[in-house]
C-alpha cells in the first residue's frame, strides 16, 4: 500500500516544544521552592479540607519510611538534593528569576512563529469547536463512534494548545505582578491586589501540570509514530488516510 | 486453549480494530466535505504531504529523518543536562547573581516615584512579625542614638562629632565589593529620635512583602526617607545607601533611587503606637519598594556610600535588589 509521509510539526516547533518543557518544569520546581517558605493554599468544600497544597509527605519524600525502607537508599546522594523542599527559598528565586527570561522569551518566539507561519490555523479553536471537542472527547471514551471531521489536530487538541499558550500568557502575567506589585501596581490591582494575584498563579502551575499529565497519557495512548513526529517531525499515513501503525498491523493479518 | 488458538483469537481482534478503524477514518473523510464542521477547513489549515511513496521508500524517508532528529536531540538533551549541572556547581552560583543584576537594571530603568503602591483603609492594618537578627538584647533605647556617616559637609551640622564609630567586637558588614575596616574611627552625626521628628510626619497603611509570600497591611507613621537625605544631604550622585542596626547583627543595602521614593519611610509609629521592639523600636525603615527584608529593624546606623553595600540576606544568596 502507497504510503505519504506529513510533515507535521515544523523544526521550529520542535525545538520549541522541547525547549518549552524543561524550561517550564524548572519553573514549577523553582515554584514550588518559594511556594514552601509560605505553602497556604488548600482546596475546601463547606470548610472541609479535602487538600493541602501540599501535604507534608511531598515536602520530605526523601524521609518517608516504608517499613524500614526509605527512597534515599535506592537513590544515588545528589537525588536527595533534588527530593528535597525545604529552606530552599534563595535558591528558588535565584533561578526562578533567571530562568523566567527563557520561557518568556520561548514563548513570545512560538508564539510569534504561530502568527507569522500561519501555523495558527491549525491550532486555533472556533466558536463550534466546543461542540465538536465534547464530540471527541465522548468518542474518546468509546461513546459515540462518530468522530468530527478534524484537520492535523481535533478540536479538542485545539482548545488545549490554545490554552496552554493562553495558560502560559496568564503565568508571565500573574508572575509579573507578584514580581513587580509597586512598578506595575496597576496589573497587580486589575488582577485583584497581590494576594489573589499569587493565588492565581498558583493556579495557573496546577493547571499546567494537570495539561501536563493529560498530555503525556494522550500522546503515550497516540502511540509511537505520534511522538516520533514530534522529534523528526514527519507521521507517515497511507493514501487512504489511515495511520500508518494500524495498517502495518492490518498487513500481518 | 493452545497457542496456536490464542495466536488466531488475537489476529481475530487486530482484524476487527482495523475494520473499525477503516470505518471511522470513512467516515471522517465523508465528513470532511462538510465545511461548516470542520475548524481546519473553516481556518483553512495548510497540510503538508509528500508525493504517494511505496512502503519502502516511505520507510527509508522516515528513518532517515529519524536518525538525524534523534541524533540531534538526544545531543541537545544531553548538552543541556549537562549545562545545567554546570550551571548549578557552587562556584558558578555568581551566574544567577549576575541575573539579579540583570533584573536590577531593567527594573531601575522603568523605576520612578510615580509608581506608588496602593493604599488600604486603616481598618485593614495588622501586624506579624518575623526576624528578630540584629535585635540584640543588651539594647536601651534612652541610649540609642541614629549614626549618620557620608553626609555631605557633616561638620557644618551641630550634631557632627570627630568619631562615632560603634563600640564592641568586630563583626560589622563590609561592602560586597570591597571590605572596609568597619570599627576604624569614622566622623559623623549622632541624631536623636527628636531630629527624625521635626522631618514632616507621614502616614501611610501599605501592604508589606514578606520575601516567603506572605503579606500584610500595615499602618506606618514616620518621616520620607526622602525629606531625611534632604537635610542631612549626601554628596550629589551618591549611589547607596547602608543601614547597620546598632549590634551590627543585621545590615541592608539599599540603592539610591528605591531609598529616596516617597513611599519609603524612617518609621517610628506602628498601627497608631510607639514601635515595640519587635518591630524595630525606636526608629525602622519602612517601603512598598522592596520586600520585608530590606526594612530593617532599630536602625543604629545610615551610611551613604558609593559602594554597593553588604547585605546580611544577599551574602545568604537572595537578590540583593529585591525590589518590587
Amino acid at each position: 500500500m502507497a504510503k505519504q509521509l506529513e510533515k507535521k510539526h515544523s523544526l521550529a516547533t520542535r525545538w520549541l516544544h522541547w525547549i518549552n518543557f524543561p524550561l517550564l518544569t524548572l519553573m514549577i520546581w523553582s515554584g514550588i521552592l518559594i511556594y514552601w517558605a509560605n505553602a497556604i493554599y488548600k482546596v475546601e468544600i463547606f470548610g472541609y479540607e479535602l487538600f493541602k497544597f501540599f501535604p507534608a509527605w511531598f515536602y520530605e519524600i526523601y524521609n518517608i519510611d516504608f517499613w524500614g525502607y526509605r527512597i534515599p537508599d535506592y537513590l544515588p546522594a545528589w537525588s536527595y538534593e533534588w527530593l528535597s523542599i525545604p529552606k530552599r527559598l534563595a535558591e528558588g528565586i535565584s533561578l526562578h528569576f533567571f530562568f523566567m527570561w527563557f520561557f518568556t522569551v520561548n514563548g513570545v518566539i512560538y508564539v510569534s512563529y504561530l502568527i507569522f507561519s500561519g501555523e495558527w490555523r491549525g491550532m486555533l479553536p472556533v466558536p463550534g469547536s466546543f461542540k465538536r471537542a465534547a464530540l471527541v472527547t465522548l468518542h474518546d471514551l468509546h461513546i459515540v463512534k462518530k468522530l468530527p471531521p478534524q484537520g492535523k489536530y481535533n478540536d479538542a487538541q485545539r482548545i488545549a494548545y490554545t490554552g496552554t499558550i493562553l495558560l502560559g500568557v496568564a503565568a508571565v502575567v500573574t508572575g509579573l505582578a507578584i514580581y513587580k506589585p509597586l512598578q506595575l501596581s496597576w496589573l497587580t490591582s486589575i488582577l485583584g491586589g497581590y494576594e489573589w494575584a499569587r493565588w492565581e498563579h498558583f493556579w495557573i502551575m496546577i493547571a499546567f501540570v494537570l495539561f501536563f499529565v493529560v498530555h503525556v497519557g494522550q500522546v503515550m495512548l497516540a502511540g509511537w509514530g505520534n511522538f516520533r513526529s514530534m522529534v523528526n517531525g514527519y507521521e507517515a499515513v497511507n493514501t487512504d488516510g489511515l495511520p500508518a501503525s494500524v495498517s502495518e498491523a492490518g498487513a500481518k493479518v | 486453549m493452545s497457542i496456536e488458538n490464542k495466536g488466531k483469537e488475537k489476529e481475530k481482534d487486530s482484524a476487527v480494530l482495523v475494520e473499525k478503524v477503516r470505518e471511522l477514518e470513512a467516515a471522517k473523510r465523508e465528513n470532511n466535505n462538510d465545511d461548516k464542521e470542520n475548524t481546519a477547513r473553516i481556518l483553512n489549515e495548510h497540510r503538508d504531504f509528500t508525493a504517494p511513496l511505496s512502503d519502502a521508500e516511505a520507510k527509508k524517508m522516515m528513518s532517515k529523518h529519524s536518525r538525524r532528529s534523534f541524533l540531534v536531540g538526544g545531543a541537545a538533551a544531553i548538552a543541556g543536562l549537562l549545562g545545567y549541572g554546570w550551571l548549578r556547581r557552587e562556584e558558578n552560583f555568581y551566574i544567577f547573581q549576575k541575573g539579579f543584576r540583570f533584573n536590577e537594571a531593567v527594573s531601575q530603568k522603568f523605576f520612578g516615584n510615580n509608581d506608588l503602591a496602593p493604599e488600604f483603609p486603616l481598618s485593614r492594618a495588622g501586624a506579624r512579625s518575623n526576624g528578630d537578627i540584629g535585635l540584640g538584647e543588651d539594647f536601651e533605647v534612652a541610649d540609642w542614638d541614629l549614626q549618620v556617616v557620608g553626609v555631605a559637609n557633616a561638620p557644618n551640622y551641630p550634631q557632627y562629632f570627630d568619631d562615632i564609630s560603634f563600640g564592641g567586637e568586630d563583626n560589622a558588614p563590609r561592602s560586597m565589593d570591597m571590605p572596609p575596616a568597619p570599627n576604624v574611627p569614622v566622623a559623623g552625626l549622632l541624631l536623636s529620635l527628636d531630629d527624625i521628628k521635626s522631618l514632616p510626619r507621614v502616614e501611610m497603611t501599605t501592604e508589606l512583602k514578606c520575601i516567603e509570600g506572605w503579606s500584610q497591611i500595615v499602618n506606618w507613621t514616620g518621616a520620607k526617607f526622602s525629606d531625611f537625605a534632604a537635610k542631612f544631604a549626601p554628596p550629589e550622585n551618591t549611589k547607596y545607601v547602608s543601614l547597620i542596626t546598632p549590634d551590627r547583627g543585621y545590615y541592608v543595602g539599599w540603592d539610591m533611587p528605591s531609598i529616596l521614593h516617597p513611599q519609603t519611610l524612617l518609621a517610628y509609629e506602628m498601627n497608631g503606637a510607639p514601635l515595640e521592639p519587635i518591630h524595630g523600636a525606636p526608629l525602622r525603615l519602612v517601603t512598598t519598594t522592596k520586600y520585608g527584608i530590606k526594612q530593617i529593624k532599630r536602625i543604629g546606623r545610615i551610611e551613604f556610600t558609593d559602594e554597593r553595600p553588604a547585605d546580611y540576606w544577599a551574602e545568604q544568596g537572595y537578590d540583593w535588589y529585591s525590589g518590587h
